[in-house]
């Protein structure tokens, strides 16, 4: 049962509801070590609400959540930090675990933004503390990653570098990572699972098998599916529909 | 030494203000001013109980403090009511409670002033135990509890997701608030304990750059009102609360330069 082990984090038909509305239902994924499984879908279709079930921030729910790790790093997409606080990037960097000044020094070069390290976090902006948020996640080296849109304000050329990053932490550290994103263009490149939402699992697979569902295309529209199939030609060969493997 | 009450009291109020400093950071991170303020209006009740059953002050009002704020967390779940009503709701009813049961005792004699303000001729070496006992426990516990509450108060998902417990931490620092009412209720009375938890905390909001330095300016800040308030108190034979309280707020007013300066150097 060797793969069993590799499960990080497992949702079994997992759903929650808020003022007698489903959010999010029967919803069924594993995350394991050293993949990453993203989550697609269009607004409101529970995507940050399935991250937060698989978290455990939401407790009443439907279904159930098996998670086999407690080392998580977590890129929320939403933050509200309330500036009462007198907060500097390096007090941010150590809130949920102690870290010694090379591991905080690290992180923050990995992102780009280790100049900043002594700023008041209320100064950043939005891309900036984005970098200072993904820092953070990575520092402690976990086992689990979940990045709710990690990149969002983030230049452009940064966010290439930031999805490199994020493809590189996977190889190297063999965390598992559960990643939502709205670019379908940089995240297809590197995902190993897709799960597209809306309100439910309409299609999972690799990249490639939920492109060609009809029921992503009818949510994302044609040219999205385009858009994973120009991917798919990135390998160095295809699967016929008969089955053989044609070298590029 | 300890015969000389002046001498009782400022240990008791250096015992205090040790305490007040980072619960304050607390209370004025999390935003619970007028938690702090049920809190410390519930005490009444806790002292007339105190009296009538002839039972430890501190105790009582400790007891009754953690009652009144788990029947709070209670109330928070299972009704539709705003958090600020509830809070006014029981700060006031067991206020009037406590007027009440005063009623009752006519055959007691009791020092309504004191009580609300505080009294330094009061303080007994058996209160500078309660204080610096208590007050350890109290500190070491908020240790313990740091980082899961800190996290927590800068954002609750990202405590909760990374697996910091914030539910339990939070209930602890109820717990906590209740205990520094009551070991502080004789020396700044019950209508001004909420004044030394945030005014010195305020004052070093103004001056400080990260939360240690902020918990560090509390309790320089509460420890120098301390002083200054008992002296004065006892040069103008004033009550020692609201002297205590008048200044902090002198200091607060101080650090309000520092504001200004910055606010400059920013132009």
């Amino acid at each position: 049962m060797s793969s069993n082990q590799n499960i990080l984090v497992k949702l079994n038909e997992a759903g929650f509801s808020l003022n007698n509305k489903w959010l999010v239902r029967g919803v069924s994924l594993q995350v394991e070590k050293g993949k990453i499984v993203t989550l697609i879908g269009p607004n409101g279709s529970g995507k940050s609400t399935t991250a937060k079930i698989a978290l455990g921030i939401y407790k009443k729910i439907d279904g159930s959540v098996e998670k086999y790790t407690n080392k998580v790093g977590y890129v929320p997409q939403k933050i509200s930090i309330d500036w009462t606080l007198p907060l500097r990037v390096n007090d941010f960097m150590v809130l949920t675990e102690s870290l010694d000044k090379e591991s905080i020094d690290e992180a923050l070069s990995l992102t780009g933004v280790i100049h900043l390290k002594d700023k008041n976090l209320g100064d950043l902006s939005g891309g900036e503390f984005q970098r200072v948020l993904l820092a953070r996640a990575i520092s402690k080296k976990p086992e689990l990653l979940v990045l709710d849109e990690p990149v969002q304000g983030v230049d452009f050329t940064g966010e290439i570098a930031l999805y490199e990053l994020i493809k590189k932490i996977s190889d190297e550290l063999n965390c598992g990572i559960l990643l939502i994103s709205h670019d379908l263009h940089t995240v297809m490149s590197a995902t190993d699972h897709v799960v597209c939402l809306n309100g439910h699992v309409c299609c999972s697979g690799s990249p490639m098998d939920v492109a060609k569902n009809n029921e992503y295309k009818a949510l994302f529209g044609e040219q999205a599916s385009q858009i994973l199939s120009r991917y798919e030609h990135r390998h160095d060969h295809v699967h016929t529909s008969e089955g053989e493997i044609k070298k590029n | 030494m300890l015969d000389d009450f002046f001498i009782r009291a400022l240990i008791a109020g250096i015992g205090v203000a040790i305490v007040t400093g980072p619960l304050g950071c607390f209370v004025i991170w999390r935003r619970l001013s007028y938690f702090g303020d049920t809190l410390s209006h519930s005490a009444l009740l806790g002292v007339t109980l105190a009296y009538s059953m002839e039972f430890n002050i501190a105790l009582s009002v400790f007891i009754i403090s953690s009652l009144i704020a788990l029947t709070l967390i209670q109330l928070q779940k299972t009704t539709n009511l705003p958090g600020d009503a509830l809070l006014g709701l029981l700060a006031h009813s067991s206020l009037a409670v406590g007027l009440v049961v005063i009623g009752f005792l006519s055959f007691i004699r009791f020092d309504i002033m004191g009580l609300l303000f505080g009294d330094i001729l009061a303080v007994t070496v058996d209160d500078l135990l309660i204080i610096w006992i208590g007050g350890a426990l109290i500190l070491l516990i908020l240790k313990f509890i740091w980082k899961p509450l800190f996290a927590s108060t800068v954002n609750y998902e990202l405590a909760e997701a990374e697996g910091l417990n914030p539910d339990r931490a939070k209930a602890i620092f109820t717990i906590l608030m209740a205990a520094i009412i009551a070991i502080s209720i004789k020396m700044v009375g019950l209508l001004l304990i909420t004044g030394m938890l945030i005014i010195p905390a305020a004052m070093a909001r103004n001056i400080s750059s990260s939360p240690q330095k902020m918990v560090m300016y509390s309790i320089i800040g509460g420890l120098l009102s301390v002083i200054l308030g008992l002296f004065s108190s006892l040069e103008f034979n004033t009550a020692s609360g609201p002297s205590i309280i008048a200044a902090s707020l002198f200091l607060f007013i101080l650090s309000l330069l520092n504001i200004k300066q910055s606010i400059k150097l920013k132009n």
